[in-house]
């Protein structure tokens, strides 16, 4: 398989994420599409790493996959916080700081 | 230890072209599918779920491409850690939170649809200009030494980022406690306190627990009472606005008890009532 396959389903994968996150208003739901992302970049990572025959995009992808873990945690914290004075999970609820 | 589980990485890579050519047109259709449905359906748990689908198809892939550390990293950290932390927080939030179906900004679907096909334009147009070469196969430099390549590389070349990502994970997780812990705003009541509360309360027994002389003792089945009327008591407050039709037969003495189909049947539409969810 050519690594464009594994780059245009990377594309297909991201911007199916990208529609998630401008649709669904459920701040969990946005987070698993902002996930979805960015396993699609990693997707793109480990096939350009092949392509080149080095590791550097897998070093890369293993970055972006601990970034992704520190992200996901103080996110669901602050969604947890949120929750908890507003009783909703829903991004439209959340708009205190805009008056 | 490391060099048996490259030698295993190295008998996961080593596939023939029409072997992985049908692997990635079966994962391809199934990860796509799956996340179209992750942004179709409305309950947060069926995300999650739909969301693990892609994930282990992509780690899948990833043990296709030569890289079975990043399968596995995918595989543990990925569907084991993160997506467990996703479903932790939604039981948390509320099992039954979906998301409303009506539009607070007018045209945001259609302005999401434009921006996607505009995106999607984008990135195919750029891929079309790309030089992409043709893969070669994954070959040992790929797989045998994929953990000791991996390693060598993250600790003499990366290795600044390496101990920035260190000092990132050590800031997420004191940031995660900051803002999870909640200050104490009253002084924990004692158990005098809370005996006292129980004594005012005028109620010094428990509640009465669900399905007590009920046909079922399933938790949304609240207790009967003496005369046959139930107590509302006896259920959780998160269950009750669940199903307001929960109805316990009560069956004298000395008659048939009726078989559970009845109650199977009511269990069912009552999971197919909609409009109930809605947060």
């Amino acid at each position: 398989m050519s690594p464009v396959h594994y780059v245009a389903l990377s594309v297909i994968l991201f911007v199916i994420g990208g529609v998630g996150v401008l649709v669904r208003r459920n701040a969990i739901v946005v987070f698993m599409c902002i996930e979805l992302m960015l396993n699609a970049c990693n997707l793109a990572f480990v096939a350009f790493a092949r392509m080149h025959q080095n590791l550097d995009g897998q070093v890369i992808a293993f970055f972006v996959m601990v970034v992704a873990a520190a992200e996901v945690v103080v996110g669901l914290a602050i969604l947890m916080a949120i929750f908890r004075a507003r009783r909703s999970a829903s991004v439209d609820d959340a708009n205190l700081l805009k008056y | 230890m490391s060099h048996t589980l490259a030698a295993a990485g190295h008998g996961g890579t080593n596939t023939d072209l029409i072997a992985e050519e049908t692997m990635f047109w079966i994962l391809a259709v199934a990860s796509v599918g799956a996340a179209l449905a992750m942004i179709l359906v409305r309950r947060a748990v069926h995300c999650a779920l739909m969301l693990a689908v892609v994930m282990l198809s992509l780690a899948t892939m990833y043990a296709m491409q030569g890289a079975p550390f990043l399968a596995f990293v995918q595989i543990i950290v990925y569907t084991g850690a993160v997506l467990m932390l996703f479903l932790f927080v939604l039981m948390l939030i509320g099992i039954s939170s979906a998301d409303s179906v009506v539009e607070t900004i007018k045209g945001q679907r259609m302005a999401a649809a434009l921006a996607a096909i505009g995106l999607f334009v984008l990135l195919a147009l750029v891929i079309g200009h790309a030089a992409i070469g043709p893969a070669p196969p994954a070959n040992a430099d790929n797989g045998v030494n994929n953990l000791t390549g991996l390693a060598t590389l993250i600790f003499t070349t990366y290795v600044f980022p390496f101990e920035v990502t260190g000092a990132l994970l050590i800031t997420a997780a004191l940031g995660a406690m900051v803002l999870a812990h909640r200050e104490r705003t009253s002084p924990k009541p004692s158990q005098r306190d809370l005996a006292a509360r129980r004594v005012a309360s005028g109620q010094l027994a428990p509640d009465p627990s669900p399905g007590v002389y009920a046909l079922h003792d399933a938790a949304d089945r609240p207790a009967l009472l003496p005369d046959g009327s139930t107590s509302e008591l006896s259920v959780s407050e998160t269950l009750s606005p669940r199903d307001p039709s929960t109805e316990p037969r009560f069956v004298p003495l000395g008659e048939p008890v009726p078989v559970t189909a009845a109650s199977d049947e009511q269990s069912g539409e009552r999971e197919a009532i909609p409009g109930r969810a809605d947060s």
